[in-house]
């Protein structure tokens, strides 16, 4: 009898809970959405989370960017880096996987440690002979450091997300095609792939979110301000402003978020199956 | 014909192999190697490098404050928010392991801190909300108490950052929720027949079989913890007073502000070797903590 009476109450305790925990992990996102819209001497007198007028202005000049170069520039260029990511992570993901988890080879098992073992490697200890490299290249500001090696499987995250996946795609399948004659090249295209479309879809946005939001290596590779990404040239406004800015460059933080944001909201359920299987950071 | 299908089935498996075994010679273990030879010499990008023997070591063990520095502020980082930020995880994730109106919502907005978190936006947005006039000293002025500049405190400039990636608790989460759900109902239920109440089901029950996945957490976080970069640069730039200088932070400033790669390399080489130690610390204690259900696969 007492259950009955309590389990309502316990549940609107909870969602009470949940709301105002929401509430509090959200808040710094409202807040920086809300003084976007502030006049710059309003982000930091007044302590109201909503702007008294909506003022468009911070926008509108953060978007013009810096002289010559307009924000737009470095949306494309972000693109450009992150498309290239993508389809890079796909392709050498779709390919090591479907050799890791479907065929046999010699030296299968050690390979498979190895690249587990990459999976935790910092990347401090690659970083200087790297860019050594790309040095030698000359491909230092260019796009080309932050491109080429997805298409070599540095990413082992997403291998081991599609070994994973494609360990779970039944067997039998396979061994039909293999009595119709198919090969292996064509097992993987025309039976596995088309199998594998979450872990792919999975594969993509995490590669896409994870370049667009890549500071580290954007850093360092890339020089000409031409070529600056969203990250870096967030960082210009940063480097280059005194309080006077902090207006426009909130407005292009929030801009610079919403890629991300839509990404969350249409793919949330492959986020967190991703994050689920793999134990992938997000 | 046998040895000939042999051949011919490894010959196929490798070509599929072929872009990530590239990649690991080219980007990853040659690197390595050549990070190690590195670490032994003078090298300044564009003479050639010098060898010195050990020199890059004795200089960073015996002479440098700020490679002691660096070390002091990335282990009390790690020490205090990867616990601070599973335990949030943890919490969260068991009161949300239920059927509830409205909990993918929950769980979105839980996750969410943690999917843009590395982003400089956000960072950016964290200078601000701790700053000079930020929300988070607005919020303390109702209560009349004057809050400091945070992120310009020497004292309190590393508590923003480690603020900021408990907010970040998110992926963890989602983590032992996958985790949680994996119990079996019927051992809550069997416990509960034996009169266990709600703690002793969450001690007894919940925290061991969790233990793996609490484990790969643990592991994942710390070298992520070892590793942050982008929030102590953009946040505080790595002071006041190098009291947020993580090791990344001083490792680029080596490499790439003052170009002494060599020198860099030994740094990346020691972060190695430390990070390798604590990982093997955490594998060997694991025996102790961790359980895994017979037959069960893990993580």
């Amino acid at each position: 009898m007492n259950v009955t009476k309590s389990a309502p109450v316990r549940r609107a305790v909870l969602h009470a809970a949940l709301v105002a925990g929401s509430l509090f992990m959200i808040y710094p996102i409202l807040w920086m959405l809300f003084s976007s819209f502030k006049p710059t001497e309003q982000i930091f007198s007044s302590g109201a989370l909503l702007p008294k007028t909506w003022f468009f202005g911070n926008y509108a000049k953060g978007w013009k960017g810096v002289p010559g170069i307009s924000f737009g520039t470095f949306f494309a260029n972000s693109f450009i880096i992150a498309a290239l990511v993508v389809v890079g992570n796909v392709f050498s993901a779709a390919l090591t996987a479907f050799a890791f988890a479907r065929l046999r080879f010699v030296l299968q098992s050690f390979w498979f440690s190895v690249m587990l073992a990459t999976m935790m490697l910092p990347g401090q200890v690659t970083l200087i002979p790297q860019y050594v490299l790309f040095h030698k290249l000359g491909w230092v500001n260019t796009y080309l450091p932050l491109t080429v090696p997805h298409y070599l499987g540095v990413s082992a995250f997403f291998i081991f997300l599609m070994v994973q996946f494609i360990r779970g795609v039944p067997r039998e399948l396979d061994e039909a095609a293999i009595v119709d004659g198919c090969n292996t090249f064509q097992i993987f295209w025309r039976i596995v792939m088309p199998l594998c479309g979450p872990a792919l879809v999975t594969t993509s946005i995490f590669s896409f979110i994870w370049t667009w939001d890549d500071f580290f290596s954007q850093l360092i590779y890339i020089n000409d301000v031409k070529k600056y990404t969203v990250p870096l040239g967030l960082r210009l406004f940063l480097d280059g402003s005194g309080k006077s800015e902090w207006g426009p460059m909130l407005a292009m933080s929030v801009v610079s978020l919403v890629p991300s944001f839509l990404v969350f909201l249409t793919c949330q359920k492959y986020l967190v199956q991703g994050i689920a299987t793999t134990g992938l950071k997000g | 014909m046998m040895l000939g299908r042999a051949i011919a089935r490894n010959v196929t498996a490798y070509l599929f192999m072929l872009p990530w075994l590239l990649g690991l010679l080219v980007f990853t273990l040659g690197p390595m190697l050549s990070s190690l030879y590195l670490s032994f010499t003078r090298f300044e990008l564009l003479q050639p490098s010098e060898w010195i023997g050990l020199e890059n070591f004795r200089e960073i063990f015996f002479e440098d404050d700020r490679f002691r520095q660096s070390l002091k502020v990335t282990f009390f980082f790690v020490v205090v928010s990867v616990p601070l930020k599973l335990a949030f995880a943890l919490l969260v994730a068991v009161i949300l392991n239920r059927s509830l109106k409205g909990i993918g919502l929950y769980r979105s907005v839980f996750y969410l801190p943690s999917l843009i978190g590395g982003s400089v936006a956000v960072s950016v947005m964290w200078r601000q909300i701790f700053g000079e006039a930020g929300v988070v000293n607005s919020f303390l002025k109702w209560f009349g108490i004057e809050g400091p500049i945070w992120i310009s405190h020497p004292d309190y400039a590393i508590y923003t950052l480690i603020a900021l990636a408990t907010w970040q608790f998110g992926s963890s989460m989602v983590i032992f929720l996958a985790g949680l759900k994996q119990i079996p109902e019927h051992l809550y239920e069997a416990s509960a027949i034996d009169g266990a109440g709600k703690f002793q089901q969450f001690f007894r029950i919940t925290l061991p079989m969790l233990s793996p996945v609490m484990f790969f957490n643990l592991v994942m976080q710390m070298i992520g913890g070892f590793m942050v970069f982008t929030q102590g640069y953009i946040v505080t730039r790595g002071g006041p007073l190098d009291s947020t200088l993580f090791y990344s932070i001083y490792l680029y400033e080596k490499g790439f502000t003052y170009f002494q790669m060599g020198y860099a390399s030994a740094l990346a080489w020691v972060l190695l070797v430390i990070i390798g130690f604590f990982t093997a610390l955490l594998f060997l204690s694991s025996k102790f903590w961790v359980y895994y259900e017979a037959g069960s696969e893990k993580t």
